[in-house]
């Protein structure tokens, strides 16, 4: 009945050719991630061993293993969220339930933003300035952790806020209705209502952490200790750090060395981050309302 | 555990119940979690301004820090701290990662939004989160060992650590950011835009071109200057593939050392106080700076849009 003009002809062409174009740009972007993922396993899996995971680094770290970089990372991390956990959630939660659509909220987002945004160094200068020197922490596991955690509050607070805002309105008027107050609402219907979202956030700002570098080069991760720390004002060596001194600071270290610590890392970071859009994608599929 | 109110009206007195009393607390408590990036904006400006402010009194020069391109603070004779080499550092590399990564990624918002569907989508969107879960000395080592060996071999030069290397890597940083943000930007263009142009004989890619992208255009400028952001403050992959020479560049492939790198290079050496050491706070001083006006200025385009 209708027949394709020439022009509609030309018109389906161009369209085809930049459908064609976007794709490829699309493969171009996501293409490196693959080729790196791939070329850290090829070059780093010699070197992964039970032992290279529980060893100390030997030799002026050419050789040995991981494992004091590898428990600090986890001290590091789990101290990040001990701060940035409950602080970030009470931000969502006031800025999805409480906060009035005013001047101050705007700031509250801006700031929020700005978090996110100042260069990493610079929460390290912020770091130096503040826990190090004026509350006199010293170069140690809290100071760093500090850093870190103020650093990525930005995360939780943002992936908090949006599933406490997925939360359908009417849930919170039928609890109010029944008398209840704003906050038994919000710990008995908002909170276990949106806690896979929020949990999602958690494990997102875990990955983040984990593979920061700078804001801990100079509050808190030592280039190399022989022991363990022993208390939160003590240093620790941590794996993304480890990795930049394997690869620039370390003379004659063999290549498989540097290629297995950034293959731990990034395993690390990317199991963590699979494991959030895994859950993620399921929550989405499992939704009720 | 509390007393929960009764339904019906309640005498004033009741309203002082254990329920009453944690739910004020409750509240103060979460706005005092709510203003907490606000105290810790000011705070990170207050602590770098009390470190570096000595400094900017004593013996800041601006037009040394602005043109003077020698950057010796440990010089013994005559110590200099100008910061030109440095910001042009840090802009080429800045400038080279996003002719990376503009095309890219505003390529890819635009498959992703408009043209890939269903599992294709789901796909590339994981993919791109996924590039932005590679931490920043991952990308530093990858620019230090496969980039630099790839950049010798194609073009034939002696040093493959430099602005072509550092602005590589630093696009294929900010992209999936760039990506995400842009995809955000063309998903919020009302669907009744497209219908309209369809309904009109619209091809896909003439919707695109002419209702899409212009309906999106704030987003899409913000998602960019997001971008640039990103690439002015990154440290470690830019420290690690830059080369880290004091330089103003001819060409992409001369070393060059940015501001992140010169402060996360030269702190661990500096004695608190000392004239260094202040000079390195205000370098991260003007990298607030710069980085706050450029997030106030994101902002402000994508309040532009929702104003419409």
């Amino acid at each position: 009945m209708f027949t394709a003009t020439s022009l509609n002809e030309r018109n389906d062409q161009v369209q085809r050719r930049f459908r064609l174009l976007f794709l490829v740009m699309t493969l171009l972007l996501v293409l490196p991630v693959l080729i790196i993922l791939t070329l850290l396993v090829v070059r780093g899996a010699p070197a992964i061993s039970l032992e290279f995971l529980l060893a100390y680094p030997k030799s002026g770290m050419t050789a040995g293993g991981i494992f004091p970089a590898l428990l600090g990372t986890i001290f590091l991390v789990a101290m990040a969220l001990l701060f940035s956990v409950p602080l970030g959630i009470a931000a969502a939660i006031y800025l999805s339930e409480y906060a009035p659509d005013n001047w101050l909220t705007r700031i509250i987002n801006l700031a929020i933003i700005n978090l996110a945004g100042v260069p990493s160094i610079v929460h390290a200068l912020f770091g130096v300035g503040a826990f190090v020197i004026f509350f006199g922490f010293g170069t140690s596991i809290l100071a760093a952790s500090l850093t870190l955690a103020i650093m990525t509050l930005p995360v939780v607070i943002v992936a908090t806020r949006e599933s406490l805002q997925a939360v359908p309105q009417a849930f919170r008027e039928a609890c109010w209705a029944l008398g209840a107050t704003k906050w038994q609402t919000i710990r008995r219907i908002v909170l276990p209502n949106s806690i896979s979202g929020i949990l999602t956030g958690v494990i997102l700002e875990v990955s983040r952490t984990a593979g920061e570098t700078a804001p801990i080069m100079f509050t808190g991760a030592a280039f190399f200790l022989p022991f363990l720390p022993e208390s939160v004002y003590d240093q620790t060596m941590a794996l993304s750090l480890h990795l930049f001194v394997v690869a620039t600071q370390v003379p004659d270290v063999p290549d498989h060395l540097p290629y297995g610590v950034a293959l731990v890392l990034v395993g690390i970071v990317l199991i963590m981050n699979a494991t959030s859009i895994g859950f993620r994608t399921y929550l989405r599929g499992k939704k009720k309302w | 555990m509390s007393t929960a109110p009764g339904p019906g009206l309640r005498p004033p007195e009741d309203r002082l119940d254990l329920a009453w009393i944690t739910d004020k607390a409750v509240q103060v408590l979460m706005f005092i979690g709510g203003i907490s990036a606000i105290i810790f904006i000011l705070g990170i400006f207050a602590f770098i301004m009390r470190e570096g402010l000595s400094f900017v009194f004593d013996r800041f020069d601006f037009l040394e820090f602005f043109a003077s391109i020698r950057w010796a603070p440990t010089s013994n004779k005559n110590p200099t701290y100008g910061a030109l080499a440095l910001i042009v550092g840090t802009a080429s590399v800045t400038g080279v990662a996003m002719l990376v990564a503009i095309p890219f990624s505003l390529g890819a918002a635009v498959y992703i939004s408009e043209f890939a569907s269903g599992k294709t989508r789901e796909t590339l969107k994981v993919l791109v989160e996924m590039l932005a879960a590679i931490p920043s000395v991952v990308w530093g080592f990858i620019g230090l060992t496969i980039m630099n060996g790839l950049i010798i071999d194609l073009f034939d030069v002696p040093i493959g650590l430099n602005v072509l290397n550092a602005g590589i890597i630093l696009g294929l940083m900010a992209a999936p950011i760039m990506t995400t943000i842009a995809e955000d930007a063309l998903k919020a263009v009302p669907d009744r835009f497209r219908e309209a142009a369809e309904a009109m004989g619209a091809t896909k890619w003439q919707m695109i071109r002419q209702v899409i992208i212009p309906a999106a255009r704030n987003g899409l400028v913000s998602a960019v200057l997001l971008g640039v952001g990103r690439g002015f403050g990154e440290t470690m992959a830019v420290l690690m593939a830059s080369g880290h020479a004091i330089n103003i560049p001819d060409s992409v492939f001369d070393s060059v050392r940015a501001l992140t790198a010169t402060i996360a290079a030269e702190l661990g050496e500096t004695a608190v106080g000392s004239d260094h050491y202040g000079a390195l706070f205000a370098l991260g001083l003007f990298l607030f700076l710069v980085t706050f006006a450029i997030n106030l200025t994101a902002d402000l385009v994508v309040r532009g849009i929702r104003k419409q």
